[in-house]
């Protein structure tokens, strides 16, 4: 099978986006429920020791992705525990479980430095596959790709058509409102940020799994902060965190991608800052553009809620 | 931000003692062991540069047992922070230090002025102390090796060269391993990436990615996780492994890997401060030394380029092959280094220009 380049370089933007889709997802939910978790960084690391430590011990990757995902999700309920019901700072509850996240996924990935585990498989479909572009573009990736595109699409009906949806958007932009006609704050608020440690899980899995599937200390290199970017980026819409991640994705591999092309006399340092420019400047544009700085932030988001009853 | 937390772990759980040990004098008898520090700029779980040291550390053990007793501090950011960590060892009472990071130079020196009597091993720097000796591995002459296999093994002709940062330690690698593959194959082109950065797996995969869709079959890498001789193995191509033997991680990719290995030099400096012989140097060993030294060879790696491997190996160590023998053209193809004669370390260590046939 040989594919034009440009097919090649979109394979790899792929895969480069899913991590970031997959945290940056999470992190939506959990935001619009009007808390802001800082520790995607931490639940990625936590995700992808565990999903990698499973899948070399039972040998089944599957098993491997739910137990990436079930690790983030419990750091993340250990982060409900103390900003929802200690109702202690957000900010800096956040910063210390990426902290915490690192030094625990290096403790618990020691024993598995220097192993290396079967990829996911990919799925591909005999005969479609093997179609030229369009064959290895849209088929023939593993499970995760395509679940993070189905949870992008479930994310988005969820809140735009969804009574659940719905109450999580109040939840976030009024707590007081909310409570006052009967919803649980602290219930929704908690499923919104187990929901989003279990999505940087994912994210962690992907990295160890089928990114590079291997463990290394601090492998996901600050891609959990990007992905908090990305949800800004995005004003908090499911659809252009789709897109924020494969263009940031996209703007990392092209900068790569020129660099072996040669013949661009650019120094490789500014080359590693485009993607970072790149959203700089899509965020300047978003809030001095004809939107008019309509970010969309959720009214609630960081606020400790304390019912006055 | 990352490393704060284990040194201030470090820092906090030693400062009792160590305040208690300042004041008590720097050394208490004779008949104490000698206490022996490593300052680490990694995790020594990081399958590398700080792992090969470990395994130093470990070898001091090993051999000397209940004599020495031995401190590490593992991720010590460089420049202040890393001071801090020195002053801490040199204060409570470590007669070696051993910090394993070119970024620790600067703070080394200070620290080893207010220390005298305390003796400091800096890798990979420049500057030496009466107490401070400088220690470093020609890395280039791996390169050398690795470069001629790639001759032999590639069929496009295009390496590609991940790259972390442009200092003449890397730039110096690039240059060895393109002469070397020239010597084969006149025409190779080596393809280089930088990614700016000295570990970040996923870039350095996706670097190697892209320079495999550019044709590259086979992937150098001059940063620290096996993630490009990964890919390659993913790929079908092949690449070399770097530090430490990553067999594991790519089994058909791995045409041989450069270890480093500090065993024999921690060794040989712990002895000489227990014999009171040390003294301050600055060496730079290489094959000869067995500082660097090559992992078995790749199924991949053919007949014809085993031999000439091995002939650069052994030419290396007797003293007959220089990796930078002239001539030399630089990229406008100018010669740089006559015929017949080869360059300096001094001028070595100072590279930052490309020979002909890079492309960075």
């Amino acid at each position: 099978m040989t594919d034009s380049s440009a097919v090649l370089v979109l394979l790899t933007v792929i895969s480069a986006a899913t991590p970031l889709l997959f945290a940056a997802l999470g992190e939506l939910i959990t935001e619009k429920s009007g808390v802001l978790n800082l520790g995607v960084e931490g639940m990625m690391l936590a995700g992808a020791v565990a999903a990698f430590a499973v899948a070399v011990t039972t040998g089944s990757s599957t098993l491997g992705v739910f137990a990436g995902a079930l690790a983030g999700a419990i750091l993340a309920f250990a982060f409900g525990v103390l900003t929802l019901t200690l109702a202690a700072n957000q900010v800096a509850t956040g910063l210390a479980l990426t902290i915490f996240g690192i030094g625990l996924s290096a403790l618990v990935g020691a024993g598995f430095v220097g192993i290396a585990v079967t990829p996911l498989p990919k799925l591909a479909i005999p005969g479609v596959s093997d179609l030229p572009v369009i064959g290895s573009l849209v088929f023939g990736h593993d499970a995760l790709v395509y679940l993070s595109i189905v949870a992008t699409v479930a994310v988005a009906w969820f809140l735009k058509k969804t009574r659940g949806g719905m109450i999580l958007r109040a939840v976030g932009e009024s707590d007081l409102s909310a409570h006052s006609i009967g919803y649980d704050v602290i219930g929704v608020r908690y499923r919104a940020v187990v929901f989003g440690g279990a999505m940087s899980g994912l994210g962690g899995a992907f990295l160890s799994l089928a990114y590079t599937p291997m463990w290394a200390e601090e492998m996901t290199a600050g891609r959990g902060w990007i992905a908090l970017a990305l949800v800004v980026f995005a004003s908090w819409r499911p659809w252009r965190v789709l897109f924020g991640a494969y263009l940031f994705g996209g703007v990392t591999i092209l900068q790569l991608y020129l660099q072996g092309a040669g013949g661009l006399d650019i120094p490789s340092q500014v080359m590693s800052m485009l993607p970072y420019l790149a959203t700089i400047l899509v965020l300047t544009v978003i809030a001095a553009g004809p939107w008019k700085g309509r970010l969309d932030a959720p009214a609630c988001l960081g606020r400790p809620f304390r019912p006055s009853t | 931000m990352k490393y704060d937390l284990t040194r201030r772990k470090f820092v906090i759980g030693t400062a009792a003692t160590a305040g208690a040990l300042t004041l008590a004098g720097p050394r208490a008898f004779a008949a104490d062991p000698l206490k022996v520090g490593f300052v680490y700029v990694g995790p020594i779980g990081d399958y590398g540069w700080t792992h090969g040291h470990e395994l130093g550390r470990e070898a001091v053990v090993h051999k000397f047992g209940d004599k020495v007793k031995t401190t590490y501090v593992e991720n010590v950011a460089e420049g202040p922070d890393a001071e801090r960590v020195i002053r801490q060892l040199a204060s409570s009472g470590h007669g070696l230090i051993f910090t394993t990071s070119f970024g620790f130079m600067n703070p080394t020196i200070r620290v080893a002025k207010q220390f005298r009597k305390v003796k400091f091993e800096h890798a990979t720097g420049y500057q030496t102390a009466p107490n401070v000796a400088v220690y470093n591995a020609r890395f280039h002459e791996g390169r050398s090796i690795c470069g001629a296999i790639a001759g032999h093994v590639s069929k496009s002709g295009i390496v590609g060269y991940i790259a972390s940062f442009p200092i003449p330690e890397v730039v110096m690698g690039i240059n060895a391993f393109t002469l070397a593959a020239q010597k084969v194959r006149p025409d190779i082109k080596v393809k280089v990436v930088w990614i700016n950065s000295w570990y970040d797996p996923g870039k350095e995969g996706d670097g190697a990615k892209t320079l495999i869709d550019q044709g590259a079959d086979i992937v150098c890498q001059h940063t620290d996780s096996p993630a490009p001789l990964q890919t390659a193995e993913a790929r079908g191509v092949h690449g070399f492994g770097q530090a430490s033997d990553m067999k594991a991680y790519a089994p058909k990719a791995q045409l041989t890997a450069i270890l480093d290995d500090w065993s024999g030099y921690y060794v040989q400096r712990v002895q000489d401060v227990l014999d009171g012989k040390w003294k301050s140097h600055n060496i730079w060993w290489g094959l000869k030394e067995g500082m660097v030294k090559m992992s078995p060879y790749g199924d991949a790696v053919p007949e014809k380029a085993r031999k000439d491997a091995d002939a650069i190996r052994d030419g290396i160590i007797a003293g007959t092959v220089h990796p930078f023998a002239g001539p030399i053209k630089n990229q406008e193809g100018k010669v740089v280094v006559a015929e017949g004669k080869s360059m300096s370390d001094e001028e070595l260590q100072k590279m930052d220009w490309y020979v002909q046939g890079v492309e960075a």
